[in-house]
């Protein structure tokens, strides 16, 4: 058990950090919308899945078969602009239709909630039913589609002796940081960025102070749409292969490393997801694979007896996030 | 349909073999009844066919099907003496619908023998009813292991069990693919993991090392277990459960540069494997299944006969357990050639029965069980799972 846990250190560290890149770029949506509307976006996870979905398209467009190299990191670029663009899109469209009617009339919360639930199975039904058939012209049930290894994997792009990362690995890493980097400067210097902090600190003083509460709520859902859209073509990089209802299972590990790290907190939706990551490897290296949920959720209600507001504390504002 | 067949192939397991003891029983009624009766009126015996035809599985029990009326019509044909009537009863697969299809059958269609059911849980509550009314069934794909068991009297499969499944993949993973460590993976569903835990018990009692691993058949990212297999370094990995996962596993397993030998069960002969796993990855994949499906008539002539008449008939390949259907069926024709017309004689009639079949030799233990217990090997090759040989001699490099 032990040695399991030290000979597959590396590599469960490095598939850690590639499954929690994803955790974190998508966690980052739930975060950001809960940071300023107190909501939950359930529906943030089919974004994703809409997402993952542009990008499938986009990399069969290209008609591109085993591309490596730059040529591959080329490609992946496209697809993530592609695909956050229709995340985004999305986002945007989801907002103003779901929740803005409820916002303008002072809906309780709960009615926001049940809004999110619905258009989350909206979504997974219209993908489900009619837009993968119309897009991909498959007849083939839940959306599914055969694997057509557009990319060609190394196993090795980086090898110092037991350290070996994968080329998909190393971009979807590396990708994934940058994006963060990109929205943590967004936030934190640009106008509209202010304009997210201050409504998440105090909404009533932030429209007394100039700020146009409607644009704000409609960056924050595109802001996360676009980080969705990105995770979703690097999923796509990773796994060639997606269906309608791909965002469920990671929308609720998303969701977890959004509260592990500090819900409303940019960074510790970073630190929750690689953290989360870590966790289901080392847990599934040490007791099997099917403990990795059990390791994960165990260290998870742990963290938040000792820290009920996650690892990095709960508002936008507060770690200037 | 292919990736609705795997589903279908495990409840067909299980409703076939009920299937075949409600049709059995069914005909016993029949021809203990009157005999004027439609069932034993002297030119004419009913022979029931129970299985999903309509519903959500009936991908996998459309080629037996077909393959009983391809038999049967077939015998028809010649004229004979005594004619065999086919009558086809759709239990979707569910027991309960299959129960009240199965009393009808025995006491309204007097039927003389029944093929089916198609999945293992439809032949759980169907074989006390064909039990009673005395009515022969032969399931052509229920595997569950635990029907054999039953003590039943009526009750027949000509398809091997999962034992059997089992004990076949240990012999070619020792035998031919010449193994040393086998790594067992599952998704942790009951099919699954009682193939996975009866193959490394099996090979284990052979000297292979092993290892398991279960993964989340809803999750996506398998790397864990990928990790496990790389440390291990095992020859053969093993996956029990159905294609999309399987797929799934195959991939990231070539992906993470495991180099070894890749195998699957009856849950994953469908060509929904192949386009899951991508199919520069798929290539060399292994399959080990319980049926035949063999065009080309590598294991015997008849089998490509079978094939060709099956195309012309029906005017698709031949399928999943549509070998088997074929065989049920002609276990009922060879009983009826012989003058049995009534279940009882029927009955008494298979526990003698040897007759070649299209798949195997049709020959029954006591139990019902098929006497030999071939397990078929598959092997991707382009975008088509062909057909090997028998696990005791496919050769694989």
């Amino acid at each position: 058990m032990l040695d399991d846990f030290i000979n597959q250190f590396w590599p469960s560290t490095i598939d850690g950090l590639a499954l929690g890149a994803i955790y974190a770029l998508l966690a980052l949506g739930y975060t950001m919308v809960y940071g300023v509307l107190r909501l939950i976006n359930f529906a943030h996870a089919d974004i994703f899945m809409v997402g993952t979905f542009a990008a499938l398209w986009t990399v069969r467009s290209l008609g591109v078969s085993a591309v490596g190299g730059f040529a591959l990191v080329g490609v992946v670029v496209l697809t993530a602009v592609v695909a956050g663009a229709v995340a985004g899109g999305g986002a945007m469209l989801l907002e103003v239709t779901a929740y803005r009617p409820l916002r303008k009339r002072g809906a309780s919360r709960l009615a926001a909630l049940i809004s999110a639930i619905g258009a989350s199975i909206f979504i997974q039904q219209l993908f489900a039913t009619v837009v993968v058939h119309r897009v991909f012209g498959t007849s083939k049930e839940g959306g599914k589609l055969p694997v057509d290894e557009h990319f060609k994997k190394l196993t090795d792009v980086v090898d110092f002796g037991p350290i070996q990362i994968s080329n998909d690995k190393l971009i979807v890493f590396v990708g994934a940081v940058l994006m963060m980097i990109a929205l943590d400067q967004f936030v934190n210097r640009t106008k509209l960025g202010r304009g997210i902090r201050s409504t998440a600190q105090d909404p009533e003083t932030a429209v007394l102070m100039g700020v146009n509460i409607d644009r704000v709520v409609s960056v924050t859902f595109v802001v996360g749409g676009v980080m969705a859209g990105v995770a979703a073509a690097l999923y796509i990089l990773r796994f060639e292969q997606t269906n309608y209802f791909v965002g469920f299972l990671l929308g609720i590990k998303a969701f977890t490393a959004a509260v592990l790290g500090g819900i409303g907190n940019i960074r510790g939706a970073l630190a929750g997801g690689f953290t989360l990551g870590l966790l289901e490897m080392y847990g599934s290296s040490l007791f099997g694979s099917p403990w990795r949920d059990v390791v994960a959720f165990t260290v998870l209600i742990l963290v938040l007896m000792f820290r009920p507001t996650g690892i990095l504390g709960e508002s936008l504002q507060q770690a200037r996030a | 349909m292919e990736r609705l067949g795997t589903l279908r192939r495990n409840k067909m397991r299980i409703t076939g073999a009920v299937a075949v003891s409600a049709a059995l029983a069914l005909s016993a009624v029949a021809c203990g009844g009157d005999d004027s009766d439609s069932g034993g009126n002297g030119n004419e015996v009913t022979i029931g066919f129970m299985g999903d035809l309509t519903g959500t599985d009936s991908g996998l029990v459309i080629p037996p099907k077909q393959g009983a009326l391809l038999a049967i019509e077939q015998y028809n044909a010649t004229n004979p003496k005594v004619k065999i009537k086919f009558k086809t009863y759709d239990s979707q697969g569910k027991p309960e619908q299959a129960t009240s299809l199965a009393l009808g059958a025995v006491k309204n269609d007097k039927i003389a023998g029944l093929i089916g059911p198609a999945f293992s849980g439809e032949s759980q509550s169907v074989g006390p009813i064909l039990e009673e009314a005395k009515i022969p069934s032969v399931s052509p794909s229920a595997t569950n292991i635990t029907l054999g068991d039953k003590g039943w009297k009526y009750w027949h499969r000509v398809v091997a069990d999962d034992a059997a499944q089992s004990a076949g993949v240990a012999n070619f993973v020792m035998n031919s693919a010449k193994a040393k460590k086998v790594f067992l993976v599952s998704d942790n569903q009951d099919y699954g993991k009682g193939l996975a835990d009866a193959i490394e018990k099996a090979v284990k009692e052979k000297g292979a090392q092993t290892q398991n691993d279960a993964v989340d058949d809803k999750g996506t990212d398998y790397s864990s277990t990928v990790n496990k297999v790389n440390q291990f370094k095992p020859d053969v990995v093993y996956f029990g459960g159905y294609y999309s996962v399987a797929g799934r596993l195959f991939k990231q397993l070539r992906e993470g540069g495991y180099k070894g030998k890749m195998m699957s069960g009856d849950g994953s002969l469908a060509t929904g494997l192949i386009e899951g796993t991508g199919q520069q990855n798929a290539q060399g994949t292994l399959i080990s299944c319980g049926c035949l499906i063999d065009p080309e008539g590598k294991t015997n002539p008849k089998a490509k006969k079978f094939a060709d008449d099956y195309k012309a008939k029906f005017n698709s390949e031949v399928a999943i357990y549509s070998t088997e259907g074929f065989d049920a069926a002609t276990a009922f024709i060879e009983a009826v050639k012989a003058g049995k017309t009534k279940p009882e004689e029927i009955n008494e009639f298979l526990k003698t029965i040897a007759a070649p079949g299209v798949g195997k030799q049709i020959k029954f233990a006591d139990n019902g069980e098929l006497a030999t217990q071939d397990i078929f090997i598959y092997q991707v090759e382009g975008n088509k799972l062909p057909l090997l040989g028998n696990s005791n001699e496919a050769k694989v490099s």
